[in-house]
C-alpha cells in the first residue's frame, strides 16, 4: 500500500505539492495524471524518498519513509522499483549491464543466476535484440524500456511509473502497458503511474486521479472519471487526448 | 538585498560547499571496504587519467625544468656556481614543480572530466536511478575516482620530476656548459644527502602529489553531484571543480611544505 497525506513541498519559491492526498491500495495500479509542470514526478520522488516533504506524511507499505533513516530508506528502495520518464540509463554501461546492476549490487544470486533473469526481462520488454549496446546508441524508445526493464528485474513490490510510454510509438506503448498489466495481475505489483495517456491511465490504472494546484482535484476508478463531468476529467480523458 | 545579506549568503553558501566536499570525503574514505568491488571500474579510471594526463604533463615537465634551469643557471653563471645547478633543479622539481605541474594538469584534464561526467549523470537522473536502486553514487562513482587519482598523481609526478631533471640537463649542457655527468652527479646528492630510505625531498612531494589527487577528485566529483539545470549546470561544474581544485592545490601545497619544513624541521 502506498499513501500520501497531506504532502505539502515547495521547491525554491514555488509551491509544488499543498496538501495532496493519495492511496493506492496493494496489487492496485493507481495512475496520476494533470498539467504538465504540477508536482507528479515530484509525488514519485516522494514516494521513492528521494525528496522530503516540507510537511505531512508518505507511507509505503505501512512505513514512513520521510522518517527514515539512510539503512532503512536503501532496505524499502530494494522491494521498489522506478521507471525515470528517460529511462536513466548508466551511460557507459551496456544495456544488459544497466539492467543487471540492481542485481549484481544486492542480490545473492549467482553470475548465470543475474544473466537468466536479466535476459528474461530484456526478452519481456521486447530488448534482447539490443543488449549489447550502449544507451547512447539506442532509441529514446528503447532507453525507456531499458528502464522498465531495470525497475522490474528485483521482482519489486511496488513500481513507480513515471511516463512509461512517453515518446513510444502506439504498438510498443500497448506492449507496455500489457506488461505494466501483467505485472500487477501476476506479480500483484503496486504501481504509481504518471502518465499523459489517455489509452495508458485507462488500460493500466485501477483508479485514476488528476493533480492541479498541488493537490487531487478529481479522483475515481476508471469508469468513474471516464464519466465524470469535471472539466480537467473531460480534458484528461475525453476523446482524442491520447 | 543589501551587501551584508549579499556577503552572508555568499559566505553560508562557501561554508555549505566546503562541508559538502568534506563529506563526500569521509563518505568515500567509510565505504572504502567496498573498494575490491569496484576494481575494474578503478584501473579503468586510474588508466584513462594517466593516459589522458601522461603526454601534456611531460611536455609541461620538461620545458619546466628547461625554464628553471636556465632561470636559476644565468644568476649562477655570474657567480661562477653552475656546478649546483643539478641541486637545485632537482629539488625544485621534487619538492615543488613536478607535484605542482602534475595536479595543475590532472585538475584541468581528469578533473574536469570528472565533474562533467558526474554533472551530466546528476543532470540526467543518473544518480537518482542509482539511489533509487540502493546504490550509493559515492561508493559507486566517486570513491573509485578518489582512489584512482590518489595514485596516479603521484605516479605521473614521478614521471614528471625525472623528465622535468632530464629537459633541465639538456639546457645545462647545451646553454650554460655543464656537463650531463656534472649535473646528474649534483641532482643526486642533493636526492641521496639525508641518507633516509626516501629522500625526505621525494616524500614530500609524493604526499603532496597523493594529497593532490585526492582534493582533485574529491572537489571535481562534488561539483558534478551538485550541478543542475541541464548542460548549463554541468558547464557551471566544471568550472567550479578546475577552479577549487587549483586553489586547494596551491593552498595544501602551502600547508604540507610549512609542516614538513618549517613545523617538523
Amino acid at each position: 500500500m502506498i499513501e500520501l497525506r497531506d504532502v505539502c513541498k515547495k521547491l525554491g519559491t514555488r509551491q509544488i505539492l499543498a496538501g495532496l492526498s493519495l492511496h493506492v491500495p496493494k496489487g492496485m495500479n493507481y495512475v496520476l495524471m494533470g498539467p504538465s509542470g504540477t508536482g507528479k514526478s515530484v509525488t514519485l520522488r516522494h514516494v521513492i524518498g528521494i525528496l522530503k516533504p516540507d510537511s505531512g506524511s508518505v507511507q509505503v507499505g505501512g512505513l514512513e519513509v520521510p522518517t527514515m533513516d539512510r539503512d532503512d530508506l536503501m532496505a524499502l528502495r530494494r522491494r521498489m522499483g522506478y521507471l525515470f520518464q528517460n529511462g536513466a540509463l548508466i551511460n557507459w554501461l551496456t544495456v544488459e549491464q544497466n539492467v543487471a546492476l540492481p542485481l549484481e549490487e544486492h542480490s545473492s544470486l549467482s553470475k548465470s543466476a543475474i544473466a537468466d533473469r536479466v535476459h528474461e526481462v530484456l526478452r519481456m520488454v521486447g530488448l534482447d535484440q539490443a543488449k549489447e549496446q550502449y544507451p547512447p546508441s539506442i532509441s529514446g524508445g528503447m532507453k525507456l524500456r531499458a528502464g522498465l526493464a531495470r525497475a522490474l528485474v528485483t521482482q519489486p513490490e511496488y513500481v513507480l511509473y513515471d511516463e512509461p510510454n512517453a515518446g513510444l510509438d502506439p504498438i510498443i506503448s500497448h506492449q507496455i502497458h500489457d506488461l505494466i498489466i501483467e505485472v500487477r495481475d501476476r506479480l500483484g505489483v503496486t504501481g504509481l503511474i504518471v502518465t499523459h495517456s489517455r489509452a495508458c491511465a485507462t488500460q493500466c490504472g485501477d483508479r485514476i486521479g488528476i493533480i492541479e494546484h498541488g493537490k487531487i482535484a478529481v479522483e475515481g476508478t476508471v469508469a468513474e472519471m471516464l464519466a465524470s463531468p469535471h472539466p480537467l476529467a473531460k480534458a484528461f480523458l475525453g476523446g482524442g487526448s491520447d | 538585498m543589501n551587501l551584508f545579506t549579499l556577503t552572508g549568503e555568499a559566505i553560508r553558501t562557501r561554508i555549505d560547499s566546503a562541508g559538502f566536499v568534506l563529506d563526500l570525503l569521509v563518505r568515500a574514505f567509510g565505504s572504502v571496504r567496498i573498494l575490491p568491488r569496484r576494481s575494474r571500474f578503478l584501473f579503468d579510471m586510474a588508466f584513462n587519467a594517466g593516459v589522458r594526463a601522461l603526454p601534456v604533463t611531460m611536455v609541461v615537465a620538461a620545458f619546466a625544468g628547461a625554464i628553471l634551469a636556465m632561470q636559476t643557471g644565468i644568476e649562477l653563471k655570474r657567480f661562477g656556481d653552475t656546478g649546483v645547478l643539478g641541486t637545485i633543479t632537482a629539488l625544485s622539481m621534487c619538492r615543488e614543480m613536478g607535484p605542482f605541474i602534475t595536479a595543475v594538469i590532472l585538475a584541468a584534464t581528469v578533473g574536469s572530466s570528472m565533474a562533467a561526467e558526474v554533472g551530466t549523470m546528476k543532470v540526467s537522473d543518473e544518480i537518482s536511478a542509482l539511489e533509487v536502486m540502493s546504490v550509493d553514487p559515492v561508493n559507486y562513482l566517486v570513491l573509485p575516482r578518489i582512489v584512482a587519482l590518489a595514485l596516479m598523481c603521484p605516479t605521473l609526478t614521478v614521471l614528471s620530476d625525472l623528465v622535468g631533471i632530464f629537459g633541465g640537463s639538456i639546457i645545462a649542457q647545451q646553454n650554460l656548459g655543464v656537463s650531463q655527468s656534472r649535473f646528474w652527479m649534483s641532482a643526486q646528492d642533493a636526492l641521496v644527502s639525508s641518507g633516509t630510505l626516501l629522500p625526505k625531498e621525494v616524500y614530500v612531494g609524493l604526499l603532496k602529489a597523493l594529497v593532490f589527487g585526492i582534493a582533485i577528485a574529491t572537489v571535481s566529483c562534488a561539483a558534478g553531484l551538485r550541478a543542475s539545470g541541464g548542460a548549463l549546470g554541468v558547464g557551471l561544474a566544471v568550472q567550479t571543480a578546475v577552479r577549487n581544485s587549483v586553489l586547494l592545490i596551491i593552498v595544501l601545497g602551502f600547508i604540507v611544505t610549512w609542516f614538513f619544513y618549517f613545523l617538523n624541521g
